[in-house]
């Protein structure tokens, strides 16, 4: 009889380390495929590294595949611009709409704003390149500027600025939100007014929360990839104003490192292959860097809250 | 502070709160105009033959969507057939195994988990894509089919499936795993009995998050499900989910209108995942978790 009592609890014993490895299995599952991204895109990018050169590859404009031209400056410079653009276009209105929720809504505005930027986030982002294609495009085509096609810079940027929006805000509510409700009092108490305390101690205080909400916006923009291709118009140039004006540059064509990645991997071979796969290298690198800088502003954050 | 008078900083506060106003409801409007639009194109276009016909392929984007609703469905469900189990298996390791392990070999080890998940998250969508293609579709020769494309979806539904498994299981009071404990329960049983069911509306919420990023997403499966127009007939088919017809019909045919209805559709769906979730977490926060 005891002899059955100790064997079932050194059976129930044995299934509880056993579960405990099974689970710790999984838990290194996710490091495992970040290894096996690493080295399959490395590996795939190796000979274009090897027989193009990483100084060509990341200053060279020209990518003509069917001269075994390999450039992706051009790209580089797409990708960084539809950013910039879109952080000029929907900055004010996330940041606005972060300090709008955590500081100044009253509940039952913040029970309607606060689910539809759930929902925006949520949106497919082959929705809004679709509603980019159908309405904004046509609208940019109006400016009157030669060679303007509304496919660009310019229309692209409206969309990653309304895809952005939901990250930004969100985040940045959250770091507003952390700040200790003593700071708040401590200044109004003082005699600030509200929006005096929100300039001057609840905004500074949360400062780097809501500079890591602008990056990871950066990151989200940077990795953007359909979207972009249905509205940037996906031509390989540098863009380049058209006329004297150089914002003019935003209604140049012009291709993402994703796009450039998505549009030509299906039927690439050889070294064309390789050198879309070291584009996928150089985007990684870009987006590991802006993350890694996001996670670092959090931490310091923390540190001091 | 200010010098001021008083009305004067009154007056400031009145117009920096009101440009504050105006930005929410900017971006409340943007958020109805796309869903709007999108809306009131596409639906006029949908009826019955829409759902129960599949596309019939060439420029004029004639027929419907059902082909892509049986692959957005398959897809869905193979993704997380492959997502569910590792992501809430390292999740329920993450929060209760790893506190306890400190040693000098598994201490590593945890950090090293952490960073991996951590680090998946912030992958853009694309370089999964050229993953799943590389290794997937060429190196093991599963071409562009439902295998491959679930396969580099589940990657990509990891993190999130883990995160949220991570949060549930946080919220869920220690006195219940010390109850458990101290009735003679092993970690495991306790684990098993008590932690996760009282964590499965949170756990069920991460699924549903899932399932609304497959049916979204577009980047991974242009590259790794081939987009051909008929219905799958197997893992190995290769076909096209919702948001991948709505991306072939915006760029290769002139049926915009289609391409529309088809987007009402998806959006349809995402709000349903969106209501799914609050009702979960509505449900979470009524029904305890606290004594």
């Amino acid at each position: 009889m005891t002899g059955t009592v100790s064997a079932r609890g050194r059976m129930k014993r044995l299934t509880d380390s056993a579960m405990g490895l099974v689970l710790l299995g999984s838990a290194l599952v996710s490091v495992t495929i970040v290894l096996l991204i690493g080295l399959f895109t490395l590996k795939e990018a190796l000979p274009a590294f090897r027989d193009i050169g990483l100084v060509r590859l990341l200053t060279g404009t020209e990518w003509r595949p069917g001269q075994d031209l390999y450039g992706l400056f051009a790209m580089i410079a797409g990708s960084v611009l539809v950013t910039l653009g879109a952080i000029v276009l929907g900055l004010p209105l996330a940041l606005g709409c972060a300090v709008f929720l955590a500081e100044v809504a009253p509940a039952w505005v913040r029970a309607v704003v606060k689910p539809s930027i759930e929902l925006l986030a949520g949106i497919p982002s082959v929705v809004f390149g679709l509603f980019g294609m159908v309405v904004l495009v046509p609208m940019v085509r109006g400016i009157d500027v030669p060679g303007n096609a509304g496919f660009g810079l310019l229309s692209a940027s409206m969309v990653l600025a309304v895809m952005i929006l939901p990250t930004i805000a969100s985040v940045a509510e959250v770091a507003l939100r952390s700040v200790p409700e003593e700071y708040r009092q401590g200044s109004l108490a003082l005699g600030a007014t509200r929006w005096e305390t929100l300039r001057r101690v609840t905004v500074p205080a949360a400062r780097s929360g809501m500079l890591a909400a602008v990056v990871l916006g950066l990151g989200r923009a940077l990795g953007e990839t359909i979207a972009m291709i249905m509205v940037i118009g996906n031509a390989v140039m540098m863009p380049e104003a058209a006329t004297s004006n150089p914002l003019t540059i935003f209604l140049s064509r012009a291709r993402t490192l994703t796009g450039n990645i998505a549009v030509e991997i299906n039927y690439a071979t050889g070294l064309h292959a390789a050198a879309l796969f070291a584009t996928g290298v150089v985007l990684f690198v870009l987006i590991m860097i802006v993350n890694a800088s996001a996670r670092a502003l959090l931490a310091s954050g923390m540190r001091r809250g | 502070m200010s010098s001021r008078s008083p009305a004067g900083r009154k007056l400031v506060q009145a117009g920096a709160f009101s440009l504050l106003w105006v930005s929410a409801l900017l971006s409340v409007l943007v958020l109805a105009s796309v869903v709007g639009y999108v809306m009131i194109k596409g639906i006029p276009e949908l009826n019955l033959s829409f759902f129960t016909t599949p596309p019939r392929g060439g420029l004029s984007g004639e027929g419907g969507i059902s082909s892509t609703i049986v692959a957005t469905l398959y897809l869905v469900v193979m993704t997380l057939l492959v997502a569910a189990p590792l992501g809430i298996g390292a999740g329920v390791f993450l929060v209760e195994y790893a506190e306890s392990m400190q040693n000098r070999l598994m201490k590593p080890l945890i950090r090293i988990a952490r960073f991996g998940v951590e680090t998946l998250a912030g992958v853009p969508s694309i370089i999964f894509g050229l993953f799943g293609y590389a290794l997937f579709v060429t190196l093991m020769h599963f071409g562009f089919s439902l295998l491959s494309a679930s396969l580099a979806g589940a990657c990509l539904i990891l993190p999130v499936v883990i995160r949220t498994t991570e949060e549930a299981l946080k919220a869920v009071p220690q006195s219940y795993r010390e109850g458990s404990l101290s009735l003679g329960a092993t970690r495991w049983e306790t684990i098993r009995r008590v932690v996760l069911p009282s964590a499965v509306p949170g756990i069920t919420t991460g699924m549903i998050l899932g399932v609304g990023r497959i049916i979204s997403e577009t980047a991974v499966f242009y590259v790794t499900l081939g987009g051909s127009y008929r219905t799958p007939t197997s893992i190995l088919s290769s076909g096209r989910t919702m948001a991948l017809h709505v991306f072939y019909l915006a760029m290769e045919t002139r049926a915009f209108e289609k391409a529309m209805a088809t987007g009402a559709v998806l959006i349809a769906c995402i709000i349903a995942v969106n209501l799914a979730i609050n009702a979960v977490s509505r449900r979470l926060t009524a029904g305890g978790g606290r004594w």
